[in-house]
């Protein structure tokens, strides 16, 4: 597969622009900045963008608890982002949903969820909208590995190849439903329950960007042509907690040193165009710096914007009573 | 007998029923945690170590951890409730009701009258409710009323420990399913909590403080709110009855009719939002008959009709508190 010099820029932008949102929400988060639940998606970088750069503006997605990965990749403003996940009036919902209800409808991102399995069947009804509508979109559902067990999902696999639906099942198996181990919690095999669905699946490695590219590449493109729904398996990790606050007692001691090491998404993005001279060093570290540059802005900007009054409590509802 | 937490109340609770019972097991996500995983066995005890021990003391095969799939665990809790077994299942946040209803409210709650009385369902299904905890929309809602409307469901309201503690041993000893509510906030309140195992009846609500102006019904986490309420306004000369029902159904309703026949005035605290709530149930109780006796109109502290924001600033507006509850007593008194 060959991409573009711009294309490998942007994969490596969107990468480091997450993996710099979710460091800093860990710390900010710990200094006691930020308010309720946050679920981090650092160490997943490569999914979220490599299926997201076959997708645009009228394409959905579906997102899970661990979602800001997702709405950068999609193209959520991340100062908005951030200031929503501080709970600002200005924030991407008006400081209504925080961290694990961020949406753009109209970047096509109908939403973290807080219900585990509560994406699948917005996803197909998303993809009906697109194949009703002929808008040539697609709709992408992403799971995790808890998720993928539940009856939602389970049902929408079902559902999307019945109605020969526009939509791919993205499984971001990160080892870990909670603190419970997907080799535990997950009967049988991910592209099996595909086959007996019907429908072709593909695991691919998710610290390699490229493969996940690949086969979100193929998926995206049997979507569009009406040739049904794909399931992708994506074997990925996380590097925090289930929730920030979780002491992670059940990982082995030096888990994440090690996937730091020797799985990075990004190391192993930056080593593979480098070598292959696809991409300069000097060009990847600007991208690093201006990533940092805009998290810095959007953390300042957030810590120093207003929270929202006492007006917006009663909008956005109908209130009769 | 010592100071425990809501938390450790609950969890002795199960534990001292786990000894005197075999055939009593909890099962839920994470409730031990760490299963199938490279590191600590145990290693969540719940996601807010409400189950914590358990897993050492009675093996996996009565404490079960549960991939995250409500519908398949609930419903394997009311089937094995119906066949010998007096599972505790745990709907981690009760906002998760949604995933697997049908089990709950199809299912476990109809089976003793459907089937002539020839079933018993001893399960319980824990569940966290409440706001406060900057967890927004899906992880902070007050859906008791939700349960308390479905004929064959028993719903508690533990509103402190010792309240918690004798309910949920009450709740496993129970031969109908019932739903009990736990106060996400209030895991880490403590007070004195027998050390020996102990019950209190459903349907028998505790008058916490006795006054003779004004009733106010408060529902789990709002009892301490009404009581602070009630000690403060007491040193303004105005004297309240706080009735706490303990659970929603069965509701006492004696208790709450006989005091406003007293009174003459009611004010009703529920968290959980203002239509069709226990709010208004409890007020269509008391216009039904205690009509003659109330002297004012009948007043409801709620959040208003909307979904819990996340927002700190907001969700603090949206919580009932005891401002909001000072003044309506003073409003009901103030009545001309």
């Amino acid at each position: 597969m060959q991409l573009a010099r711009e294309e490998l820029l942007k994969a490596y932008r969107g990468m480091c622009e997450i993996r710099e949102f979710e460091e800093r929400v860990h710390i900010e988060f710990a200094a006691g900045g930020i308010p309720g639940f946050v679920h981090l998606y650092a160490g997943e970088e490569a999914s979220a963008v490599g299926v997201m750069m076959h997708l645009n503006d009228r394409d959905c997605i579906a997102s899970t608890h661990r979602g800001h990965g997702h709405c950068i990749a999609k193209g959520c403003d991340i100062k908005a982002m951030m200031k929503e996940i501080y709970g600002r009036k200005d924030g991407l919902c008006g400081g209504k949903g925080g961290s694990m209800h961020i949406a753009d409808l109209k970047k096509g991102m109908m939403g973290a969820n807080g219900i585990v399995g509560g994406g699948p069947p917005l996803v197909c009804g998303a993809a009906l909208s697109a194949k009703n509508l002929k808008t040539g979109g697609v709709a992408v559902a992403f799971v995790g590995d808890g998720g993928s067990n539940q009856g939602t999902t389970l049902e929408s696999l079902n559902l999307s190849k019945v109605w020969n639906l526009p939509a791919i099942f993205v499984v971001e198996d990160n080892g870990y439903a909670e603190s419970t181990a997907s080799s535990w919690s997950v009967a049988g095999d991910q592209l099996k329950r595909a086959e007996a669905f019907g429908m072709p699946g593909r695991r691919v490695d998710g610290h390699d960007f490229f493969d996940v590219y690949d086969a979100a590449s193929e998926a995206v493109a049997r979507a569009r042509n009406g040739d049904g729904p794909s399931l992708i398996h994506v074997q990925t990790n996380r590097y925090y907690g289930h929730f920030e606050g979780d002491a992670t007692t059940y990982r082995a001691a030096d888990e994440v040193d090690k996937l730091r090491a020797d799985k990075d998404c990004l190391k192993l993005f930056r080593q593979r165009v480098t070598e292959a001279g696809l991409l300069e060093a000097k060009q990847l570290d600007e991208i690093e710096k201006q990533a940092t540059a805009l998290i810095d802005q959007a953390v300042a900007e957030a810590a120093a914007a207003p929270p929202p009054g006492e007006q917006d409590l009663l909008t956005d509802v109908y209130v009769t009573y | 007998m010592a100071k425990k937490s809501y938390r450790q109340a609950i969890n002795e609770a199960l534990a001292q029923e786990m000894r005197r019972d075999p055939t009593v097991i909890v099962m839920g996500e994470d409730n031990a945690g760490g299963m199938g995983a490279p590191g600590e066995d145990d290693a969540w005890g719940g996601v807010l170590g409400v189950t914590k021990g358990l897993m050492p003391e009675f093996g996996r095969e009565r404490v079960l951890d549960t991939p995250i799939t409500e519908s398949a665990f609930v419903g394997a809790a009311v089937g094995a409730a119906a066949t010998g077994l007096r599972p505790v299942a745990e709907l981690m946040f009760i906002d998760f009701m949604g995933v697997c209803f049908d089990q709950i409210f199809n299912q476990a709650a109809k089976f003793r009258y459907m089937f002539g009385g020839k079933a018993v369902t001893p399960v319980v299904i824990r569940t966290m409710y409440g706001a406060g905890f900057r967890a927004a929309s899906q992880h902070s809602q007050c859906l008791y009323p939700i349960f308390t409307h479905i004929p064959g469901l028993k719903v508690v309201m533990p509103s402190s420990a010792y309240e918690a503690k004798g309910l949920m041993i009450q709740a496993i000893r129970d031969d109908d399913p019932v739903i009990f509510c736990e106060h996400k906030v209030m895991y880490d309140e403590e007070e004195e909590v027998p050390d020996e195992a102990y019950t209190i009846p459903f349907g028998e609500a505790n008058i916490t403080r006795e006054g003779d102006d004004v009733t106010v019904v408060a529902l789990g986490r709002m009892v301490q709110f009404a009581n602070q309420v009630a000690d403060d306004l007491e040193k303004d000369g105005i004297s309240c009855t706080v009735i706490d029902p303990r659970t929603t159904s069965p509701l006492d309703e004696d208790s709450i009719i006989e005091s406003v026949e007293d009174t003459g005035r009611l004010v009703i605290v529920d968290e959980a939002t203002p239509r069709c709530n226990m709010a208004t149930d409890i007020s269509a109780l008391v216009a039904q008959n205690a009509f003659d006796a109330l002297k004012a109109p009948i007043k409801m502290v709620t959040p208003p009709h909307t979904p819990p924001p996340f927002a700190p600033e907001l969700e603090d507006l949206f919580i009932p508190n005891p401002e909001k509850i000072t003044a309506a007593v003073r409003g009901v008194v103030g009545h001309a």
